[in-house]
């Protein structure tokens, strides 16, 4: 495989754990703009515990675990103020601890504030893969459950949900939490791939991208933050291609112009997302006879 | 015959405006009982404070001898209640089998089974019984389809399904054959029977006037409120106070 094919699966995988980590607090109805904010907790707490030279020096197999689970309960103890806020509320303050977040570990010198930390251990593809492969497995699994199903029913009407029973607060912790543990493990994961973190990689235009990710995808299934996170992975790419190859200007120089263009026609045609449970119906039904749904 | 529900000496104000009045009602079990009255009096009101959207200022709700009057809403249906909405509150984006799984919420309310997956082994038996009972109710619909895409009447019989899939001793439908064309209130009308005959108690607003004398067996009349009259259908048609209630009349063009 290409350096090129390599660093392309690179960037798609995390790109995938990242779209998982926004897209299963989205499905129980929560819009997070913080993306970044859990990606630089993972990515620092992996990267000074692992880290030989200036760091701790353990093993990295404990130290993305340790980071993940710190970032899941920074998560978890975030979402009780967070979640007292909805919609475009929940958007400014999840944005905003992102944004505290950035503030707190650029003023911190024992992770080398703006400079930026090193990280030591490389991590090959054959790490990255299988945590990624692993990730949407659980995704389907965990949207597949009566879990699942309490978020779905939490997005679609939460007093309604309650009124059946539905512990919606516990719930909504919930998948707060598992989002930003899985933003956690996105983040250690990428010092590993790239040998240096900052801050400035994680600024607003990430959580922005990765949202977009998501929103494009499709909330409604799990296939959803897949298909979004290779959308937004390949598009640019296929377009630089298709620009080298026919020297248009358009696709190659200016192919984020195209990009964007390709959005806002997503947005109109497809407003609920490139995988919505209509079209994988429309894909996967098979025509149920009456006699198929009696069960005698 | 015992009462499934006892609806004693309850008030309810929103700032202050008295909605509910005093209202005392029980109903017997097993009974198929309607509560009627014109735009405004209080019926879904009534409901509310039934399913605990709402909380009671002054008086109790006891329900099959249990105090429920201070219990939360999300614990309700553990009491053996649940209910229907007016206006269709189905969960758009989930399939039919899906919202009639929500249904069965409270009784697969555990670690385990809230672990568990449901779409990825065939016919797991919550997946079964939620089956069963769209059966039940003649519901030939794909299970797996989107409840939003599927038409009005069916949606409104599936409402009555995910409510009646939770086992309740008393079930409360808010309008179940508003907006229903005249087959489909038929069609209402046989689902309604069926279930009253398995040991589940209805408890029905409705304005279709003919859909309430078909239906049921005792109707609570209200009004701004108040509870004017309590009676059989034949009874309550002939009541002055409640035909002016509805017609509106005055002294010299009583009826």
């Amino acid at each position: 495989m290409s350096a090129y094919m390599t660093g392309i699966i690179i960037i798609l995988c995390l790109n995938i754990i990242i779209a998982y980590s926004v897209f299963l607090p989205a499905a129980a109805g929560q819009l997070n703009l913080g993306a970044a904010g859990f990606m630089i907790i993972g990515a620092y707490t992996d990267a000074y515990l692992s880290s030989a030279d200036e760091g701790l020096g353990l093993p990295i197999l404990l130290t993305i675990p340790i980071a993940a689970l710190f970032t899941g309960l920074v998560g978890f103890l975030m979402s009780f103020p967070i979640l007292r806020t909805k919609g475009v509320y929940m958007i400014l303050a999840t944005f905003a601890f992102a944004e505290i977040v950035a503030g707190i570990v650029l003023n911190m010198e024992i992770v080398g504030g703006a400079s930026g930390f090193p990280v030591t251990t490389h991590a090959e593809l054959e790490v990255l893969l299988p945590i990624t492969v692993g990730v949407i497995v659980f995704g389907f699994y965990l949207i597949s459950t009566r879990f699942g199903l309490s978020m779905r029913s939490i997005h679609d009407d939460e007093n309604v949900s309650l009124l059946f029973g539905v512990n919606t607060h516990l719930v909504k912790v919930g998948a707060f939490t598992i989002g930003a543990f899985l933003g956690g493990l996105a983040g250690a994961l990428y010092g590993h791939q790239f040998d240096y973190i900052e801050v400035q990689n994680w600024g607003i235009l990430f959580s922005i991208y990765v949202l977009l990710y998501v929103l494009i995808g499709g909330t409604q299934t799990p296939w959803g933050p897949l298909v979004g996170a290779m959308f937004f992975t390949f598009i640019p790419e296929i377009l630089r291609a298709l620009g080298d190859a026919t020297g248009i200007e358009l696709l190659g120089e200016l192919r984020f112009a195209a990009f964007g263009v390709i959005i806002v026609g997503m947005m109109v045609l497809r407003p609920e997302g490139i995988m919505t449970r209509t079209f994988l119906e429309l894909l996967f039904r098979k025509p149920m006879p009456k006699s198929d749904i009696s069960l005698g | 015959m015992s009462n499934v529900l006892n609806f004693t000496s309850v008030d309810k104000s929103f700032g202050g405006l008295r909605v509910i009045d005093n209202v005392s009602f029980n109903v017997k079990k097993d009974s198929r009982t309607a509560l009627i009255g014109p735009n405004g009096a209080g019926k879904t009101t009534i409901f509310n404070l039934l399913s605990g959207i709402y909380e009671v200022d002054k008086g109790s709700i006891i329900l099959d001898k249990n105090d429920i009057t201070n219990i939360p809403a999300r614990k309700r249906i553990n009491m053996g209640m649940s209910r229907s909405f007016q206006n269709i509150r189905l969960m758009p984006h989930l399939s039919t089998l899906e919202n009639v799984m929500l249904g069965q919420h409270h009784l697969a309310n555990s670690t385990k089974e809230n672990f568990f997956p449901l779409g990825l082994i065939k016919r797991n038996k919550w997946a079964a019984r939620a089956e069963q009972a769209l059966i039940n109710a003649g519901l030939e619909t794909y299970p797996g389809q989107v409840v939003s895409e599927l038409p009005y009447g069916i949606q409104k019989r599936i409402e009555v399904v995910r409510a009646l899939v939770s086992n309740p001793k008393l079930l409360l439908l808010d309008e179940p054959a508003a907006g229903l064309n005249s087959t489909e209130t038929k069609e209402l009308q046989t689902l309604l029977e069926n279930v009253s005959t398995t040991g589940t108690t209805l408890f029905v607003v409705e304005h279709d006037m003919n859909f309430v004398r078909n239906l049921c067996q005792h109707v609570v009349v209200l009004n701004f409120g108040k509870k004017i009259f309590e009676g059989t259908p034949d009874e309550v048609a002939k009541d002055p106070q409640v035909l002016e209630a509805y017609l509106g009349g005055n002294d010299d063009n009583a009826p």
